[in-house]
């Protein structure tokens, strides 16, 4: 072979989702690009309109799983976090809303992570990390519940997939154990094993044997797989830390499509960098900027028609 | 990519397939000389090595017979009367057992604590200083320092004590009980290295199902670090084996393994005896019982003891590899 030949370029097909490599529809000047149903005004987003499909897909992650009626279950008020002296969240107030999917958006560093991480108390673990204002859960303040029966209540799917080094069924197991002990057994919890992992939308791939090694699956499986060790608590509020950073485009849309089915069974809370991921799967965003809450609001509304200039030049690729 | 030949820079005249390898030719001599001399040094501490296996095997098996292996030895001037090493080999294991069976969950604990908890941070300073002192201080100190110990009346109950109510401080739990802070250093070294490899994301992913330390510890901390875990008892076992100098100064001086009364384990535990080591050191010329062939065939059982712990924590780290899960 010639030294200078570049390597061949591999092309990734996703054959089930042809709207996702297919052209972008061109939106009309104050476009209407919503299908029947969705709320009047959606405006074209300005700045991921120009991706390929993308309001297509959000139109079908929309339809395949229909909204419900929500209400608040959580709310964040005047929410300040401080690392050492540096803040990373400054005064943010936020409801956090079952029946919907609230992204958090923004650049690098400007305090999504460590607000989620607040959310069930996980920042805490951060030894120099400070944290004034409220957080409820259902109207009662976190820091006076218990730390883990909170964290059972609002779970968390992190970045990098990581399973425990077990079996498929071990770490969903875990999860649903009292503690330390290994009671109840193998098969009294085999059925909320499978039914968290069918939940997860992984039963039907690892059905074959459940005793195999979490570490051997793919890393999407492997994503779903931590879903479903978070969801087999039946938790109220599921955070979600960037969960498709690490994963090919395939089982991002696997994911995007259980996070949008999921958001009827719990209040689901999502920090991406993807813009484009947020307003395929959001009903809600929120834009943060440098620790404080610039933009709140529907994904329509903040992506088509931002209030705020800052929300303006990040949506439309300015400084992401 | 393909073939990383390919990625060999630009100048390079096309076709040429050897153009990504460096030639030493082209290096200055003081580095020949260097890269020569670290040849030399590996080879020679593979020849050092066969040498020893390969003498003490002809030895060793010129002198080994079947009956040396069941046999208690026996004192006497005719080498030929003298018995074989029964008691030295149950010796061995005993201690080795006793020295395990104590470092390992001080080892393990200690470990987690250092890693896990650690704090005040003075304190994991002091126990981290502590471990580096008993893992330096040789075996002939911890052996006196134990003797000191075990002649206390308070610890009477684990040795002989004679007629006037001295405590002799010499037993199988006595040099077992010093034994363990030989192996102590590399169980905790190797348990803390393989828990602080364990990802941070790894315990939030515990934490944030809402399980507290104890269960992260129990049930995702320790598991994954047991291949560690076995890797630091067989090395500390090998330690244990290889040991003389506790044996010599707190077995006992009797070849043969003489309880002390007090039940059937108990007594034998509470008794002197002897091991390989010290049969070996006794049997050799040095020593009083002057019978070097059964020292040859015993050294070579020793050392067969101890390659088959080396072989074994080879084959336990490489099993830990295989599920590792740092990806």
């Amino acid at each position: 072979m010639d030294p200078v030949t570049p390597p061949p370029i591999r092309r990734i097909v996703v054959d089930d989702e042809p709207t996702v490599v297919g052209p972008p529809p061109a939106p009309p000047a104050n476009g209407h690009v919503g299908g029947p149903g969705s709320p009047a005004g959606v405006g074209s987003p300005a700045g991921v309109g120009s991706a390929p499909g993308v309001p297509a897909v959000r139109e079908q992650r929309r339809r395949s799983a229909p909204a419900v009626a929500a209400y608040e279950r959580m709310r964040l008020e005047a929410l300040t976090i401080a690392y050492a002296a540096k803040p990373a969240v400054r005064g943010v107030t936020l409801p956090v809303r079952q029946g919907e999917v609230l992204a958090l958006i923004g650049p690098s560093g400007c305090g999504k992570t460590t607000l989620l991480r607040s959310l069930n108390r996980l920042v805490e673990l951060t030894p120099s990390a400070t944290r004034s204002g409220r957080i409820t859960l259902d109207g009662d303040d976190v820091d006076g519940l218990e730390v883990n029966r909170l964290r059972r209540r609002v779970s968390m799917v992190f970045q990098q997939p990581n399973p425990f080094p077990m079996s498929v069924f071990d770490n969903v197991a875990y999860a649903l154990r009292e503690q330390g002990s290994r009671r109840p057994s193998q098969s009294e919890l085999e059925p909320a094993v499978v039914d968290a992992l069918q939940r997860a939308g992984l039963y039907d791939e690892v059905s074959a044997d459940l005793q195999h090694a979490a570490l051997r699956l793919s890393g999407g499986q492997q994503q779903r797989l931590c879903i479903a060790r978070a969801l087999a608590v039946r938790p109220e509020v599921l955070l979600l830390d960037e969960p498709c950073s690490a994963l090919d485009p395939r089982s991002t849309a696997t994911i995007e499509e259980l996070i949008v089915r999921l958001r009827s069974e719990v209040a689901i809370v999502i920090v991406t960098h993807n813009l484009q991921q947020a307003y395929r799967i959001a009903d809600q965003v929120a834009f943060m900027y440098l620790g404080e809450l610039v933009e709140y609001g529907p994904a329509d509304s903040v992506f088509g028609r931002p209030r705020e200039q800052r929300t303006r030049d990040y949506v439309a690729g300015a400084f992401g | 990519m393909s073939a990383p030949a390919h990625a060999a820079p630009a100048g390079l005249p096309p076709g040429d397939s050897s153009g990504a390898r460096e030639s030493i030719t082209s290096w200055r001599p003081v580095d020949r000389i260097g890269l020569g001399l670290c040849w030399a040094a590996g080879i020679l501490l593979c020849v050092i090595a066969a040498a020893i296996v390969v003498y003490m095997a002809v030895r060793g098996l010129q002198y080994l017979k079947p009956e040396l292996l069941t046999r208690s030895p026996q004192t006497g001037l005719n080498q030929s009367q003298t018995g074989g090493f029964l008691d030295p080999l149950v010796g061995t294991f005993i201690l080795t057992v006793l020295g395990v069976s104590l470092a390992a969950p001080i080892g393990v604990a200690t470990a987690v604590w250092l890693t896990e908890y650690g704090r005040p941070f003075w304190l994991a300073r002091l126990v981290e200083s502590g471990v580096e002192v008993v893992a330096g201080t040789p075996s002939i100190v911890l052996a006196i320092f134990g003797l000191i110990i075990f002649q206390q009346h308070l610890f009477a109950f684990l040795s002989f004590t004679a007629q006037g109510n001295a405590v002799l401080g010499r037993s199988f739990f006595a040099a077992g009980a010093m034994m363990s802070l030989i192996a102590l250093p590399l169980i905790v070294g190797a348990t803390r290295e393989a828990l602080q490899a364990v990802p941070g994301h790894l315990r939030e992913a515990s934490y944030a199902l809402g399980k507290t330390r104890a269960a992260t510890i129990r049930r995702v901390l320790l598991p994954a670090a047991r291949p560690a875990i076995g890797t630091g008892a067989a090395l500390g076992m090998g330690r244990i084996v290889g040991d003389t100098a506790i044996v010599v100064i707190l077995l006992g001086a009797s070849l043969q393994l003489e309880g002390a009364g007090g039940g059937p384990v108990v007594s034998t535990l509470r008794g002197t005896g002897s091991t390989l080591t010290s049969y070996v050191y006794n049997n050799s010329p040095a020593g009083e019982g002057n019978a070097p062939q059964k020292a040859y065939a015993a050294a070579f059982v020793l050392l067969l003891i101890v390659i088959g712990l080396n072989f074994l924590v080879g084959r336990i780290a490489r099993g830990g590899k295989e599920q590792a899960w740092t990806r």
